[in-house]
Formats: C-alpha cells, structure tokens, sequence
C-alpha cells in the first residue's frame, strides 16, 4: 500500500517537475525577485544608523565612519515621539478590540442567524451593506458621534473599532453558523443548557478557526489603521501610524534619521509577528479575502 | 429553541448592535442628511438640497482626483495581478525554496499604509534625486508612478497567495492529459489554468479594484497631493475638502456620498460577477 502510494506521489510530482535548467533558472529569477523584495527594508535599516544630514543625499550608500552615528537616531527618535507609549496603546487597542470583536461578533452570528425572522434578517443585511461603505462616508459624522458620546479616548475607541468592524465580521461568522448542524446545539439545550452555556460549550470551540480568520484580519486592520485612531484620539495619544505621520509634522523638515528609525521600530514586530504565526495569517488572508 | 435564544438576544447581541447604531448607522444616516445641508459643526446645519453636489462636481481638485484615481486604479490593477499571476505560476512548479520566496513576497503586505509610505519616499526620492535631480514633489507623474511602485511592492504577494491556491486546485490529470496530446505549455496554460482559476482571478479583480480606488494611508503619507494636490486621490481629497477648507464641510460629504455610491456599484458588480459564476460551476 504504502509503496503504492510513494509510487503515485513521485508520479505526480514529476508530472509538476520542470528540467533542471528550466528549475535554476526560475531559482534564479525568484531569488533575484526576493532580494529586489527586501531591498526597501534594509536600505531603511542602513539608513536608520547615518547621521541625519546624510540620508536624504546618499540613501543607498552603507555607512561610513563619516556617516555613521551608532543608535542616535533611535534614541532621539524615540524620545521624540514617544515611541514606547505609542506601542503600548498600539498593542493595546489592538488586542482589546479584536478580542471585542471576536467575541461579541461570534455571539451576534449565532443568534441572528438561528433565529429566524425579518428583524434578524434584516440585521443580517445591514451589516453586509456595512462592509462596502468606505471610511471616507461616515469620517466626519462619526467623529461627531463618538466626541458627543466621550468615546474620544482608548477604552471608547474599543467600542468604535466593535461597531465599524462588526460588518466583516458578523458577515464571515454567520457564513460559517450556517453550515454547521444545528441538531448538537438542540441536544444541549433539552439536557438543559441556556443559550448562553450551549454557546461556548457547543458552539464556540466550533466556531474557532473561523475565529483565528477574523482575528488576524481584524488585528491587521487596528493595528495599522491611521485616520480612524488619528480622528478619535488626536495627538495626544498616539498610535504608531499617527506616530510615524506627526514625525512629518507641518511644513518643516522632517528629521529623516529619526524617520528611518522610528519606521524600522515600527516594522521589527510585524515581522516577528509574521514568522511566528506565518502559517494562521496566510491562511487567514485567504480564507477573509474568499469569503469577503 | 427558538424561543429560548428570543430571550437571550439581548445579551448576545445587544453591544454589537448598539456599538453598530453608534459608529455606522447614525454616521452613516447623518452623512446622507448633512450632504444636502451647509454646516460647520454638524449641531448647526441648514438644509440647501443639491448645492453642495454642484459645488463639488465643480470643483477642480475633485475632478483632477476622480481621473487620477481611475488611472491610478486601472494600471495598477493591471500590474499587481500580472505580476502576481505570473509570480504563482513560478511558484507551483516544485521548485526548491518556494515556502522562502512566498514568505517573502507576502511580507510587505502586513505593513501598514503611513509605515510604506516614508519607505518608498525614501527611495523613490533618492533615485530620482539621482537620475533626473529633482524629488517627488516636482511632477505629479513621479507620484502616479511611485504609487504604483509602491502598491505592487505591497499587494502581489496577497494576490499571489491567493492564485496559488487557484493553481494548485487544477487537477493534474488535466495538466497530464494535455501534455499527452502535445499541447504546449502556453497552450496548456490559456487553455486549462486560466480557465480553472477564473474564481482566483474574480476575486483578485475586484480585492485590487477596491484596495486602489480608497488608498489613503499611502497616498498621504509618499505625496500628500504634491505638487498642489495634483496627486491627491479621491479619500485623501475627501479629507482635505473636510479639515482643510473652513465652510467646506458640507461639499466634503457631498464629494464622500460620491465615493460611496462609486465604491457600491464596484462591490455590487462584483456580487454579480462571483454569483453568476457559481451558477455556472
């Protein structure tokens, strides 16, 4: 048996397999191609270690004992812009909000799509409209909105990132209820479950990679997301975009060594997110863009 | 069951609902209303119909963004999924490595638009200062053009993900078949993987149209418009319209009731398109 099926394996490989010469030149092209890829980020990175006179007139050259000037930048951007409170309500609001969403979005699915009647719905198809709205219809009033009921700050912002996001959610989370079997949630209710217990013993665990889908898009969307914090919360508490783009500041010059730090700063823990979760994100982009 | 869950729904999705009414509904009803109103503060709106429309349909910036928007969104449409369709043909032929490659094309995906924005000003800024002496904000064709650099750099790697799970659903006793009966491989590639993976390029189609159309975080963070908001698009002209031009606020909701109407119709043909696909299967 198990020959057998090496057997069809190695067939279907070498029905895939190109020649040799084909494979190293396509090596070749793809390898140059990641280079190319990760060129932008590491001359970043060279850059963040030159004195800032130096950046705008030489970006591609490597430092030199002229040019260079150790961990200045990062300090002096840091300080300048309170790099690690920035990170901190970055990290923050992220994780409250996606775990908001995820919870609350997973339980508002379930009932509107198990109970049947025009009001759920018609919830249903409101926040399907909501996802194609973009942020640009509803900036100005929405703001308005969330000043008037002092969400203006990052606990109200949670609440802000639970009502725009909902739609994405709800939208993905319904999709998955309906296809699972409603009979196990029956049983637990006649064993005398409420809904709430038949919820997160039954339904939730089932609900889970549905779960990490929504959660890293979520989290992709928060934590990169400028104009929506920078509305709600202004500058005096900053996000890392917001962060970055007050680095820019008005009509002055931009001090371009802090700039190359601060955006190294701001790249380091998306990558060591990325490698170590590569594996749930790709699937999850893909999965969200499927069913989006 | 049914009626059990009824007197439950309020805990279950009461604070989805109300944080929905709060950051979408409301906003969402007041942007319709105001759009026909002049106001500065929203509490003291008159209503004016049409007006503010007429000014906005009126008014330069927002013309010079539609174009540069649509031009913009047609190239770099064009681009991403050429290239990232092409990058996922590479990708599936077996070679050694290819979980290395795909790692790394899909990276500058996460990063977020401000972030890409001041990585490309660099660089764009220092091979023009190099080439042609002169930075980004000279001539509004280097922002088209770097916009465009930028948003491959950014999306080809997602599309490319995504045609890769396309390509690898063609079953290979199709591939096989074909070979058998000496078909080449562009043969092979017009006639059965670009057919199999029409779903994969619906949606690709419309995640690139959608992604191009309401850029703003990069849009604002390479050009901010310049030169003179010649490179504005339509979500960044939006907000200028809104924070920039005291009196303006109502012409700036008029011009974001266009976006929206524009970006409706783009979500719902794609509906259409990916429904009537799926009754074809």
């Amino acid at each position: 048996m198990a020959k057998k099926k090496k057997a069809v394996d190695n067939e279907l490989a070498e029905s895939k397999q190109v020649s040799t010469v084909q494979a190293v030149i396509i090596w070749i092209s793809l390898a140059v191609l990641s280079v190319l890829f990760l060129a932008p980020i590491f001359i970043v990175l060279i850059n963040s270690f030159k004195s800032k006179l130096y950046i705008s007139d030489e970006p591609f050259s490597l430092p030199s004992a002229k040019t260079f000037v150790g961990l200045l930048n990062y300090t002096d951007g840091a300080v300048k812009i309170g790099f690690f409170q920035s990170f901190g309500w970055s990290l923050f609001i992220t994780v409250l909000s996606v775990g908001v969403i995820v919870l609350f979005t997973a339980m508002t699915a379930w009932v509107i799509t198990r109970i049947k009647s025009k009001f759920t719905s018609m919830l249903y198809y409101l926040f399907v409209f909501a996802m194609i709205v973009p942020f640009q219809m509803v900036m100005f009033t929405m703001t308005f909105v969330a000043n008037r009921l002092h969400l203006d700050n990052p606990i109200g912002i949670i609440f802000i990132y639970l009502g725009f996001g909902s739609g994405l959610s709800v939208f993905m989370f319904s999709g998955f209820v309906k296809s699972i079997p409603i009979a196990m949630e029956e049983a637990a209710m006649i064993d005398g479950c409420n809904p709430l217990q038949t919820f997160f013993s039954i339904v939730f665990p089932m609900l889970k990679p549905t779960a990490i889908t929504i959660a890293i898009l979520n989290a992709m969307w928060v934590w990169n997301d400028y104009l929506l914090p920078y509305l709600i919360l202004g500058t005096e508490r900053k996000t890392i975009p917001i962060a970055i783009q007050y680095l820019r500041g008005g009509y002055g010059s931009v001090d371009m060594g802090a700039m190359m730090a601060m955006l190294v700063l701001a790249i380091v823990p998306i990558i060591i997110f990325y490698l170590t979760c590569q594996k749930y994100i790709i699937k999850g982009v893909v999965a969200g863009a499927v069913k989006g | 069951m049914q009626k059990a869950l009824k007197k439950y729904f309020p805990i279950f999705a009461l604070p989805t609902i109300l944080a929905f009414i709060v950051a979408f509904i409301v906003p969402f009803g007041m942007g319709i209303y105001l759009s026909l109103c002049k106001f500065r503060t929203v509490t003291n709106a008159t209503f004016i119909g049409f007006d503010n429309y007429a000014k906005a349909f009126a008014n330069k910036d927002f013309l010079n963004a539609l174009v540069f928007t649509a031009e913009f969104t047609v190239v770099s449409v064009i681009t991403i999924n050429v290239f990232s369709f092409l990058l996922a043909l590479l990708l599936t032929k077996g070679i050694k490595g290819t979980n290395i490659f795909r790692t790394v094309f899909f990276m500058p995906n996460l990063i977020g638009g401000i972030v890409l924005g001041y990585i490309w000003q660099l660089i764009i800024n220092g091979i023009l200062l190099k080439v042609v002496g002169a930075d980004l904000t000279y001539n509004a064709s280097y922002g088209f053009w770097g916009l465009i650099v930028l948003m491959n750099w950014q999306q080809i790697g997602y599309m490319m993900i995504i045609y890769v799970a396309g390509i690898q659903n063609v079953p290979p006793e199709l591939i096989e078949a074909a070979k058998i009966d000496g078909a080449s491989t562009w043969q092979t590639l017009k006639s059965i993987t670009i057919p199999m993976v029409m779903s994969s390029f619906t949606i690709c189609l419309f995640l690139t149209l959608t992604n191009s159309f309401k850029l703003f975080d990069q849009n604002l963070a390479l050009t901010a418009g310049l030169p003179a908001r010649k490179t504005s698009m339509l979500a960044l002209d939006i907000y200028n319209t809104f924070y920039g031009r005291t009196g303006w606020e109502g012409v700036g909701q008029a011009k974001a009731v266009v976006f929206f109407l524009i970006v409706a119709v783009i979500s719902l043909t794609q509906l259409v398109a990916t429904r009537s696909k799926e009754v074809e299967n």
